[in-house]
C-alpha cells in the first residue's frame, strides 16, 4: 500500500516525481504551485537519486529544458499555473511534434490573464485542445485528490513513454494547496544510461558507430514528410483514445440526473449529489479522469437512461462542449459555473440542477 | 462520523497550524482527512481560515459552506461564520477583541479566554493549542495519544521538545471553556 503521509496535492507532486524515478525537474515559481518547486529544494534530491531540480529563468526556458530532456530519453517534469502554462504552449507543440514524452503539471488559477490566485477549471480548452498551434494533442488527467496528484504523476510518465507524447496532469490551486491523505508508491531508481537507450531507442543522447543519427525536431520543410507526422499523430490519438480513458461513475445506476464534472468539481458535485438524494432527487455523478482522451462513448451510453445532464465547472462552459458532442441533442445538457476563482458551492450546484435541468 | 470544521482567526494564531494537528490526529486514528486552507488574497490582507472535515467514509467537497462546527478567533470571522453553522451546531469563539457577540439562539455557543490566559500564564505560543482543547472537550473527535502522534508528525523534530507545553495547553483549555447558550 505504501507510505502514509499527509500532505499538500503540490507537495505529493513532488514526492511522487522524486519516488518514480524522475530525472529533473525543471520550473519557474507562480502561485499557487510554488510548493512543487519549494519541496524538491527542500527534500534536495540531488543528493540522494540524483534527481536534477533546476529553477530556470523563466517557463519559456524550463519548457524548453524540458525538450532537451526528454530529448535525451530522461524522465522530466515542469509545473506551473495558468499564465506560465500559457508561455510554455509553444514549447508543448514543439514537444508534441518531436514526439517527446513530459509531464507537464498546470495547478490552474481563475484568468484571463494574470487573473486570480484562486483555483479554476478555464484552462480546459487550452489543456484540451491543443493549446499551442497544429494538429496535437496531450493525454490530460484530472486528479480530485491529494493521492490521485499523487498516481498520476508515475502513471503519467508511463504513457508519456508508452506514446512518446507530452502528458498534462490538469488540476487546480484548491487540490494543490489541500492536504489529505495519501499512500506514495515505493521509490523506484531513476534509469541508467543503459536501461534509457533501451527504453528510448529513438533518444538523442550519443551516437554509437552502431548506429545513425538520431534526430529530435518538429521541423520538415518537405510538406509530404510533414504530413506523413501529423498521420502518424493522428494514429497515435486514436490508439489513446481507445485504449487510455479513464473515468469514474458514481451512483449512476438508478440515477435520474447525472451531474458531470471533473477535478475539484466532482468533489462539490458528490456532496451536491449527497444533498439532492436527501431530497429525494436521484442524482448520479460522471467524473470524467481522461479529459483527452475523453470518455465519449461511455457519457453517450449513460445519457440513454438518464432524463438530463448538468456539467458542473469552474469556468463558463467549456466541458460542456465535449459532453454535448458525445450525448448529441436527445436530453437536455446545461451548465453551471463559477469563473475567476470562486468555487461552487453544493447548495448552489443543487438550485441550478433544479432550476435549469428538473424545472427547465 | 463525519465532523466539519472551520477554523478562524487572524494570520499568527496558529490557525492552520490547529486545523494541521487535529488533521494528523484523524491520520493517527485511520480516519479520512481534508485541511483546505484559504491561501492568496485572503492571507495577505491579514485574516487566515482552514476547513477541516475527519469523517470515517470518502470525504466528498473539501470545501464547504455549512459546518458543524466553527472555531471563531476575531471580528472578521465572527461576521462571516456565525451564519455558517449548521442548525444545531456548535460555535467557539475567544472573546478578545469581539465587540459583536454571536446571537443565534438554534446552534450551542461556548466562549474560551484562552489569548487572555495564554497572556497570563506566559505561554502565548500555544494559545491555539488551549483553543483546540476547548473544542475536544466538547466533541472528543480524536483522542489525546492521537493528538501526541499528530504534534509529533506535524511539528519539525526540533520543535518535538515543545510537544508537553502544547498537551498542557490543551488540558488548560479543556477547563477554560465556558457555555453561553446551549441547546
Amino acid at each position: 500500500m505504501g507510505e502514509l503521509r499527509l500532505m499538500k496535492g503540490n507537495e505529493a507532486i513532488a514526492e511522487a516525481a522524486i519516488r518514480a524515478g524522475c530525472d529533473g525537474y525543471f520550473g519557474y515559481p507562480i502561485t499557487p504551485q510554488s510548493e512543487v518547486m519549494e519541496y524538491l529544494m527542500v527534500e534536495r534530491p540531488y543528493e540522494t537519486t540524483g534527481m536534477v531540480v533546476l529553477q530556470a529563468e523563466s517557463e519559456v526556458a524550463a519548457i524548453n529544458m524540458l525538450y532537451g530532456g526528454a530529448g535525451t530519453g530522461k524522465m522530466v517534469l515542469t509545473s506551473s499555473s495558468s499564465p506560465g502554462v500559457s508561455l510554455m504552449q509553444e514549447g508543448i507543440s514543439y514537444m508534441a511534434g518531436a514526439e517527446l514524452p513530459a509531464l507537464i503539471v498546470n495547478i490552474v488559477r481563475g484568468g484571463p490573464g494574470l487573473g486570480t490566485i484562486q483555483p479554476s477549471q478555464a484552462d480546459y480548452f487550452q489543456a484540451v485542445k491543443g493549446g499551442g498551434h497544429g494538429d496535437y494533442h496531450m493525454i490530460v488527467y484530472a486528479p480530485a485528490s491529494v493521492q490521485e496528484m499523487a498516481d498520476f504523476v508515475q502513471i503519467g510518465f508511463d504513457v508519456a513513454f508508452k506514446y512518446r507524447t507530452p502528458v498534462m496532469i490538469l488540476s487546480d490551486g484548491a487540490i494543490g494547496q489541500m492536504m489529505e491523505k495519501v499512500y506514495l508508491a515505493d521509490p523506484v531508481p531513476r534509469l541508467t544510461e543503459k536501461e534509457v537507450i533501451a527504453r528510448c531507442p529513438w533518444a538523442s543522447n550519443g551516437r554509437p558507430m552502431s548506429r545513425q543519427h538520431n534526430i529530435i525536431t518538429s521541423l520538415d520543410l518537405d510538406p509530404a514528410g510533414q504530413e506523413r507526422l501529423n498521420l502518424v499523430l493522428q494514429e497515435k490519438y486514436r490508439k489513446i483514445e481507445e485504449s487510455e480513458v479513464m473515468f469514474e461513475t458514481i451512483d449512476c445506476e438508478d440515477a435520474d440526473y447525472i451531474l458531470v464534472a471533473f477535478g475539484l468539481s466532482a468533489r462539490i458535485c458528490q456532496k451536491a449529489m449527497n444533498l439532492a438524494r436527501q431530497k429525494g432527487i436521484k442524482v448520479g455523478l460522471f467524473r470524467p479522469i481522461t479529459l483527452f482522451p475523453f470518455p465519449k462513448k461511455e457519457i453517450h451510453e449513460l445519457a440513454k437512461r438518464v432524463k438530463g445532464m448538468l456539467v458542473v465547472e469552474m469556468n463558463a462552459g467549456q466541458m460542456i462542449e465535449d459532453v454535448q458532442l458525445a450525448v448529441g441533442c436527445d436530453i437536455p445538457i446545461k451548465h453551471y459555473g463559477r469563473f475567476g476563482g470562486i468555487i461552487p458551492t453544493p447548495d448552489e450546484v443543487v438550485k441550478a440542477l433544479e432550476e435549469t435541468i428538473i424545472g427547465g | 462520523m463525519t465532523e466539519e470544521i472551520i477554523i478562524a482567526g487572524f494570520g499568527g494564531q496558529g490557525v492552520l497550524s490547529m486545523g494541521k494537528i487535529l488533521a494528523y490526529s484523524g491520520v493517527m486514528q485511520d480516519q479520512e482527512v481534508s485541511w483546505m486552507p484559504s491561501y492568496g488574497p485572503e492571507m495577505r490582507g491579514g485574516t487566515a481560515n482552514v476547513t477541516v472535515i475527519v469523517s470515517d467514509e470518502r470525504i466528498s467537497s473539501p470545501i464547504l459552506n455549512k459546518y458543524d462546527t466553527a472555531i471563531i478567533l476575531n471580528q472578521q470571522s465572527m461576521d462571516k461564520f456565525e451564519n455558517a453553522v449548521k442548525p444545531g451546531g456548535l460555535l467557539i469563539y475567544d472573546p478578545n477583541g469581539i465587540t459583536r457577540h454571536p446571537k443565534r439562539k438554534d446552534i450551542s455557543i461556548y466562549s474560551i479566554a484562552a489569548a487572555d490566559e495564554a497572556a497570563k500564564i506566559g505561554l502565548s505560543k500555544v494559545f491555539n493549542m488551549m483553543v483546540l482543547g476547548g473544542f475536544l472537550k466538547l466533541k472528543p473527535i480524536v483522542k489525546m495519544e492521537n493528538i501526541r502522534k499528530g504534534l509529533e508528525k506535524s511539528l519539525p523534530s526540533r520543535h518535538h521538545k515543545l510537544i508537553p507545553e502544547n498537551e498542557k495547553a490543551i488540558v488548560i483549555g479543556q477547563d477554560l471553556i465556558q457555555p453561553v447558550h446551549v441547546l
